[in-house]
């Protein structure tokens, strides 16, 4: 195999792999009920949280875990802002978005364009000599291998698990989860600071696994992608990472394009937004009318099959708050 | 003390309250980087009214916060989060600069197609969000963002393509415009009273529309309740499409005068994120247009203000922004407390 293609297929599942632990942290938030908009300050802000710890300190362990609680933390005002304070969860989500991104600005200022620690190349033996999928996949570092094993794990608990049939009850009908005795507002507190600190992680991810140390506006965008991915995935973690490699590959082949010849007088910045503006056209694509006349074209049981593929459902109860009475 | 007297001191105290719980906040963030957060606070405050002149950039950065805030208490009251609004001022501003850098003719002429081609831009691109939410099913936050990335690219791709200067196309934008695209300013000062003035028409003619129309009050019908809006018989959908458009429009305002008040010309950063920052304001004025001119003043001192913190103390202008999200988040937090509190005590 080209190496080429091969070392492009592994940067495409390294950069992909903060919008799965993101995205996946997010629709484990979404399926309790709860909207976190706060991703794209959040991620920026743990991102240079996490740098600025592992240059201080030189523990990268302990960068990736400040940046899990600075997520958890901004997850957690969301959650009581809106669940015991009854504010608007999204006013909430956005203004936290805008701070907490001017924050990373402000306090991230000493640490711009330093040189510093990351989590280098850790092959997994055996696995990594597999022809195409061993480069690919298993010659990353276990940052991205938690990436894979999240995906796993976050379906199984969702799906196949007592404690993940309950979350998905408070997401979809909580008056008759907390008929049958779910505290439901606790279940969601639960996993807007779960989710929250996965997104945190993602934001380590990036200063410390693959886009290196701290620049103004390091990350930024990519956080409203990963919250566009989850509809996309329709709440499904699968799907959802799914929908972190379709972007990391519209990313690859943006820096493909632009090293082309043909292209050389397209400035570099539209190779840098087209991904993000065929994210949202795809969106578009699949949730339009058009898509029902195309599924139209089909008998009914292979066009709900179909349809359960192409788009997801939002959580019943998504962003709605729940009182006792 | 009277009854009276004791709810005005409470209802004071809570509206203090959550500004200092910013201010305190802000502080602490100024520790942590070994700042005198009272300098700080007392550089952004003389940054922003020491001089005439200060006073004329504040009220030159209110015009478009009052613009996109007047906007937004439209789209707000139909219950829908026009993010887009940044994208919008782009397009606007993109607009306008095609009539300046086309159209030659003498100077109220000139500036009225200005005006007019940047509000067409803005409600053209709100539109388009618009049809993205009816006809696609995208919501408005995800189709404005899209919108905001594509602006982003179309006015990076002008700048340094089609629209390049003659020494070569850089960051700081395409040539001047003719003088005769040029609003004129007061004095010496960079104030450009005829934006003010369309600032306000804005404003009085958003809190007409929303408190003075059978249109207004459908747009807050719908914003109460979609599904029973349509019910009722209101065209939510047509409703929708012209909230984007009106928004739009006013952002596209917004987006022209920075190009041919402030500017003069079109630069990469046009926005100036006024779109983000002017949904800030509409929140902290509780989405009420009346309440707008207020926070957009409030905000643009800050804005006007922060810079020097550069300057004076070496710190990162971008304090600013921490203050302003600080005060939006403590206010929308109080408001939920003292809701609970007045519940459990009664």
């Amino acid at each position: 195999m080209d190496p080429f293609v091969i070392n492009t297929l592994a940067s495409i599942v390294a950069t992909a792999a903060p919008l799965v632990f993101a995205g996946v942290g997010e629709t484990l938030t979404e399926k309790a009920g709860v909207v976190n908009l706060s991703l794209d300050g959040t991620i920026l802000l743990s991102a240079m949280a996490a740098f600025a710890v592992a240059y201080n300190t030189g523990s990268l362990w302990l960068g990736f875990l400040v940046a899990a609680l600075i997520g958890m933390a901004i997850a957690s005002i969301v959650a009581v802002g809106s669940i015991a304070l009854e504010q608007e969860q999204v006013a909430i989500g956005f203004v936290l978005t805008m701070m907490t991104a001017d924050l990373s600005s402000f306090l991230g200022n000493p640490y711009v364009n330093l040189p510093g620690p990351y989590v280098g190349q850790q092959p997994i033996p055996f696995l990594a000599d597999i022809p195409l999928i061993g480069p690919v996949f298993f010659r990353q570092n276990i940052v991205i291998y938690a990436s894979y094993l999240l995906i796993v794990l976050a379906w199984w608990w969702m799906m196949r698990t007592q404690p993940g049939l309950k979350m998905r009850g408070v997401g979809e009908r909580p008056a008759s989860a907390f008929a049958r005795g779910v505290d439901v507002n606790a279940v969601r507190y639960t996993y807007t600071a779960l989710g929250g600190a996965l997104v945190g992680i993602a934001g380590a991810t990036y200063s410390l696994v693959v886009k290196l140390g701290w620049s103004h506006n390091h990350t930024a965008g990519n956080g409203w992608i990963a919250l566009a991915i989850v509809i996309f995935g329709g709440w499904d973690p699968w799907k959802v990472a799914g929908g972190a490699y379709l972007f990391g590959a519209l990313k690859a082949l943006g820096s493909v394009l632009q090293r082309n010849p043909a292209f050389q007088n397209v400035p570099t910045q539209i190779f840098s937004t087209a991904p993000f503006a065929m994210m949202i056209l795809f969106l578009a694509l699949t949730s339009s009318g058009l898509t029902d006349r195309f599924l139209d074209l089909f008998s009914p049981k292979v066009r709900n099959r179909l349809e359960a593929i192409i788009r997801g459902r939002a959580p019943a109860a998504l962003g709605q708050p729940f009182h006792r009475d | 003390m009277s009854h009276q007297l004791k709810e005005r001191l409470q209802a004071l105290a809570w509206l203090i309250l959550p500004i200092i719980a910013a201010l305190l906040f802000t502080a602490i963030v100024l520790l942590l980087v070994g700042a005198q957060p009272l300098q700080a606070f007392w550089e952004i405050a003389r940054g922003a009214l020491e001089s005439p002149a200060k006073w004329a950039d504040v009220l030159t950065a209110w015009v478009p916060l009052a613009l996109v805030g007047a906007g937004m208490s439209l789209t707000f009251a139909a219950g829908l989060w026009n993010i887009g609004a940044e994208g919008q001022i782009i397009v606007g501003a993109i607009f306008a600069t095609w009539v300046a850098r086309n159209v030659h003719l003498p100077l109220w002429p000139t500036l009225f197609l200005v005006i007019v081609a940047g509000m067409v831009g803005g409600a053209f691109w709100g539109w388009l969000t618009g049809l993205l939410r009816v006809y696609a099913r995208v919501h408005e936050i995800f189709g404005g963002l899209g919108m905001n990335f594509i602006a982003t690219a179309l006015i990076i791709w002008l700048i340094f393509n089609p629209w390049k200067p003659a020494r070569g196309a850089t960051m700081s934008g395409t040539e001047p415009f003719p003088p005769n695209a040029w609003v004129p300013r007061l004095g010496h000062t960079r104030l450009p009273p005829l934006a003010v003035l369309m600032a306000i028409l804005a404003v009085l003619l958003a809190y007409y529309l929303l408190k003075g129309t059978r249109y207004g009050l459908e747009l807050r019908a719908m914003g109460k309740n979609m599904r029973a809006a349509f019910l009722q018989g209101i065209p939510t959908h047509r409703h929708m499409l012209s909230a984007f458009i009106l928004c739009g429009a006013m952002a596209g305002l917004a987006g022209a005068l920075q190009a041919t008040a402030v500017y003069h010309r079109l630069i990469p950063r046009i926005s100036g994120g006024y779109g983000y920052a002017g949904m800030l304001v509409v929140i902290l004025a509780g989405y009420r247009p009346e309440w707008v001119p207020a926070v957009a003043l409030f905000f643009a001192a800050i804005g006007v203000g922060s810079p020097r913190l550069e300057l004076n103390m070496q710190l990162d202008a971008s304090l600013g922004g921490v203050l302003e999200g600080a005060i939006v988040l403590f206010v929308l937090l109080a408001a939920g407390l003292r809701k609970r509190l007045a519940r459990r005590s009664s």
